[in-house]
């Protein structure tokens, strides 16, 4: 008899039509990694200046804000795409609730892809310099591009917020137990160190080994950061009974414990060794694969980590 | 005023009358629920006892799904209750994601979050909440908590020693206004009691396909104000 297996309460629920579980899918996972990828190329961006000459990664000035407006237009799309009514999105503006973190963050990450927008086409047009050379839009574009160095400090300030209210949003569903931890603030940093790092080295082909070499750094230790804060949660959570039973999902047997472990190989485990190669032998090879796993494994871990706590029931 | 809820469990028989009034009195859309029953069985043969608990909006005091929504198409009335705005709503299940009693669904008719607001319109004219008229053994309470003399405070009264007044997680700090008698860790927990696969009184329930449903056509959420009722499936 089944009663007699729960020897904790010896109780079974024999009626009760569950609400639909996963609310948050898939777009929700694509949202949040394309925001990762959105601000991580600017944070990455500011520490590989910060750190080079321009010589050493010419086209750096305008690869962030292009990789990071076209990652940032992706989440907005998915943003949009997950509303059930998306027409009314322009609420957000009209009628802001000011205690809701999706009100802040939709108004933050709104400044900041404008911000982009207007880099991306300053840098643009710099870089390609016989674009449009006599129109008079593009001439004036030109003459003011010094606006490119007084927005960047403001909006790589900027970048840390939109990274992080993600979390902010999670810490106030407070039906899931799994988000309110502090620790998925840093989770969100080094995802947007790992996607900017990755997304980034797609473009390195023709920077100094030097930068290379920084940007398997930077993507060895947010990998090994991340995975480290993962497996913390996996082994020594000591959080609510919920959490536990939530994380029932990805231990052995749970549901999702293929997911989630082939995202721990493929996204966080693979990468570290393989930009730690790449550290040494500077194989642009290597670091594009190490790049590419890392970005799949964030997805799929992103996505275990959304919808599990969606499967408990509230009732 | 503050409006508030009791159940006593002990008097509830699991008839769903109550349900079945809300449904009707509030048009809530097929395979959508404000207020249901669940059941639950507890215990070994021949020691086995049914228990029933009706599940609705806790209307709390520090509700986070009023604090979650961006453009607060939840909001407070002045006698606490917990209302939604239909027409504000951005569909973006943020409060769905906060409740912690599971309250909160998606309309599949109107695209937007819906729930129990204590029927607010009917309580506006003077009347009692659906469930509560139709319960009945009376185990639905319903009243205003600030007034001592309400026959929901003199119940909590009566009964709120030894802890027999109790309130579903109350470690979530929400501070609910609907308050259960004769529950217990059991019937309260969600953690409590297991779902097994098989063991339910109606298996493989029905769900309509509609626009509201998740992972339904992204194009359709587009479409929906351009088409029209009876293209969609005529609920």
């Amino acid at each position: 008899m089944i009663e007699n297996s729960i020897s904790a309460t010896q109780a079974v629920v024999t009626l009760d039509v569950a609400l639909p579980g996963i609310i948050w899918g898939w777009i929700i996972t694509v949202n949040m990694w394309a925001k990762s990828i959105g601000t991580g190329v600017v944070l990455v961006g500011a520490y590989l200046f910060y750190r080079h000459k321009k010589e050493d990664m010419p086209s750096l000035k305008w690869v962030i804000p292009t990789v990071s407006f076209i990652a940032l237009n992706i989440f907005l799309l998915f943003t949009l795409i997950d509303l059930h009514q998306p027409y009314r999105m322009i609420n957000i503006f009209l009628h802001p609730n000011w205690s809701s973190a999706i009100t802040v963050g939709a108004w933050m990450a709104s400044l900041f892809t404008a911000l982009i927008t207007v880099m991306m086409i300053v840098s643009l047009l710099d870089y390609f310099s016989d674009f449009r050379k006599n129109c008079v839009v593009a001439r004036v574009v030109r003459a003011n591009s010094i606006i490119y160095d007084k927005l960047f400090g403001f909006v790589v300030f900027l970048a840390i917020p939109v990274t992080l209210y993600t979390a902010i949003i999670m810490a106030e569903s407070s039906a899931r137990e799994l988000w309110q931890a502090p620790t998925e603030m840093l989770q969100m940093m080094w995802a947007a160190f790992m996607a900017g790092s990755a997304a980034l080295i797609y473009f390195s082909n023709n920077w100094a080994v030097a930068v290379r070499k920084d940007l398997a750094f930077v993507l060895a230790i947010s990998v090994a950061g991340s995975f480290g804060m993962y497996m913390g949660e996996y082994f020594f959570s000591f959080k609510a009974a919920e959490a536990e039973a939530t994380l029932e999902f990805i231990h052995s047997g749970g549901e999702y414990f293929g997911q989630f472990w082939t995202a721990m190989v493929v996204g966080f485990i693979m990468p570290f060794f393989m930009s730690i190669l790449a550290i040494k032998i500077d194989n642009k090879v290597v670091l594009k694969v190490a790049a590419t796993a890392t970005l799949i494994g964030l997805y799929m871990a992103k996505d275990v980590w959304l919808k599990i706590p969606q499967l408990l029931p509230l009732s | 005023m503050k409006l508030g809820f009791l159940v006593d469990l002990n008097l509830c028989m699991g008839c769903k009358g109550c349900e079945i009034a809300c449904k009707v009195e509030n048009e809530v859309p097929l395979s959508s629920w404000r207020l249901r029953v669940k059941y639950l069985d507890v215990g070994v043969f021949p020691t086995t006892t049914r228990n029933f608990t009706p599940l609705r909006c806790n209307h709390c005091e520090n509700a986070p799904c009023e604090r979650v929504c961006p453009v607060s198409a939840l909001h407070y009335l002045d006698n606490g209750i917990v209302n939604i705005d239909n027409e504000r709503c951005i569909g973006c299940a943020g409060c769905i994601m906060a409740c912690p009693y599971g309250a909160i669904y998606m309309d599949p008719e109107t695209n937007t979050a819906d729930k129990c607001t204590y029927c607010a319109h009917r309580i506006e004219g003077g009347m009692m909440p659906a469930c509560v008229t139709a319960c009945p053994v009376e185990a639905n309470i319903f009243g205003d908590l600030e007034d001592p003399k309400s026959h929901i405070s003199d119940y909590i009264a009566q009964h709120q020693n030894n802890g027999g007044v109790q309130v579903r997680k109350p470690e979530k700090g929400t501070n609910p206004n609907h308050f259960y008698v004769g529950g217990g860790n059991q019937t309260l927990n969600p953690l409590a009691h297991k779902r097994i696969e098989g063991y339910s009184l109606f298996n493989n329930i029905t769900h309509l396909k509609h626009v509201g449903q998740p992972n339904h056509g992204i194009i359709d959420r587009f479409m929906e104000p351009f088409v029209s009722h009876d293209e969609k499936g005529g609920h």
